[in-house]
């Protein structure tokens, strides 16, 4: 593994992104910082901007007003940037599959962007900050394999 | 020093400075960590944060000034290298000391601020722009009870701005003995502001404006500002304990409490950052003019009164 590679895998830095979710999953992403699971042993922590993430945590399928802003902070992210799905809405749309308002799932807008983003889905309503963390290690995975 | 022999110290100067930046960052998460009753990163972890920023891309965006976005993150590593190698030949061997040196490193470590302020104007973002703006308060503020508090100090050398003479200098009364540990108080103070670390962020204010003057930086120059401010972690302390307490070149008692103060310092900042909020600006500027000023100069006329003027 190189170096590049190496600090990718030891220091993601997350941005969260909320796309229309309830707040139930980033009530679950707070999770993750409290000292139970402390994710900053993994070099974790929360960007400030989407300039400065390696990870962008978006919660919530998407509506129509967030489209086009989850589209901009994709683009203003630094590659490599992988996206993790939080929750049942971001990865299907959850109950919302048929509302008005909405536009599609999480994947389905980002790869309008860029149709070889990295995307990692961790299902649940809300998911369990294990499931957080674990989908977190297998999105790094993924973007390691993808990227050496 | 002649040229050639300089340019190795400097080299080694500012390669032994990095390295002890980046471990006192470590140990500036891994305290925070331990008051919050959290595990903390592993030891290399800045390490990992500087070797993936170095791997990202380097986005600049469209209406900023191209020149002096980039070359802002330079500038203040070169300064806080210079001023990190003065600082440390000063302490291994005091007599290479010139006169007003210590003017020269005060500027050194103005310029790394500086260079925060070009950056967050040049980058064409709001935020970046107040974040500038809060960065230049800031010096206005706390460089002034920084240099009044090291007047004792300099009167303690003899009347003297040659940092050799400060740091082999003693104390010779006890007026003057109290008004270096106020002066060193103040000076801890000051080095949160200067670092920018909670109370005084307001430049880089994560929650309130996005990292502020950095908000629009990514990658290598990212890891440049990082490594500043590692380095500013390590050279801050040691100006303090040059001049409040003497150079590390003068046995081994000396030096062992030379250490001893040197960690205080950074426990104590790092401590002072976890027990409060951030203050809004113009109460930190209040804080600094009219509440460590007058006690800085408290200091100075106690020093003097104590050398019988």
């Amino acid at each position: 593994m190189n170096w590049k590679l190496w600090g990718l895998t030891k220091s993601p830095w997350v941005y969260h992104v909320n796309t229309g979710a309830c707040n139930n999953c980033d009530i679950e992403i707070v999770d993750c910082l409290t000292p139970r699971f402390d994710i900053e042993r993994f070099g974790m922590v929360l960007a400030p901007t989407p300039r400065h993430a390696d990870a962008l945590l978006v919660t919530g399928g998407v509506t129509q007003q967030a489209k086009p802003r989850l589209q901009e902070v994709y683009r203003q992210a630094a590659k490599p940037c992988i996206v993790l799905c939080v929750g049942a809405c971001a990865c299907t749309m959850g109950i919302f599959a048929e509302c008005y308002h909405m536009v599609g799932p999480v994947d389905k807008v980002i790869r309008e962007v860029d149709p070889n983003a990295i995307i990692v889905y961790i299902p649940g309503c809300p998911p369990k900050p294990e499931a957080i963390i674990a989908g977190a290690v297998k999105g790094l995975q993924t973007a390691c394999a993808a990227l050496s | 020093m002649s040229l050639p022999a300089a340019i190795p110290v400097m080299i080694l100067a500012c390669l032994a400075t990095a390295v002890l930046g980046l471990l006192l960052k470590w140990i500036d998460r891994k305290v925070t960590a331990m008051v919050q009753w959290r595990k903390g990163p592993p030891w290399y972890q800045p390490l990992a944060d500087l070797a993936k920023l170095m791997g990202k891309e380097t986005i600049v965006p469209e209406n900023a000034r191209r020149t002096g976005f980039l070359i802002a993150p330079i500038l203040g590593f070169a300064a806080v290298s210079v001023a990190a190698a003065i600082l440390w030949v000063v302490n291994i061997d005091p007599s290479v000391s010139f006169v007003g040196d210590l003017v020269v490193v005060l500027y050194l470590l103005t310029v790394p601020s500086l260079a925060i302020v070009l950056g967050g104007a040049s980058s064409g973002n709001p935020h970046g722009a107040i974040g500038a703006s809060r960065e230049m308060k800031l010096i206005l503020s706390y460089e002034l009870p920084l240099v009044l508090a090291m007047v004792p100090a300099m009167i303690a050398g003899g009347w003297t701005l040659k940092l050799g003479a400060i740091a082999t200098a003693g104390s010779s009364s006890v007026g003057m003995t109290i008004a270096m540990i106020v002066g060193f108080i103040i000076g801890i103070l000051c080095t949160q502001a200067k670092l920018g670390l909670v109370p005084f962020d307001q430049a880089e204010a994560e929650t309130e404006i996005m990292g502020g003057v950095y908000c629009e930086y990514s990658g290598p120059p990212l890891a440049m500002f990082y490594l500043n401010r590692a380095m500013m972690h390590a050279v801050l302390p040691l100006l303090l304990v040059t001049i409040f307490w003497g150079s590390l070149s003068q046995g081994v008692g000396h030096a062992v409490v030379w250490v001893v103060l040197y960690l205080v310092v950074v426990v104590v900042v790092t401590l002072v950052r976890n027990t409060n909020p951030r203050v809004r600006i113009d109460h930190a500027m209040k804080f600094f003019w009219f509440g460590l000023t007058p006690v800085a100069l408290v200091a100075v006329v106690l020093t003097l009164i104590g050398n019988g003027l």
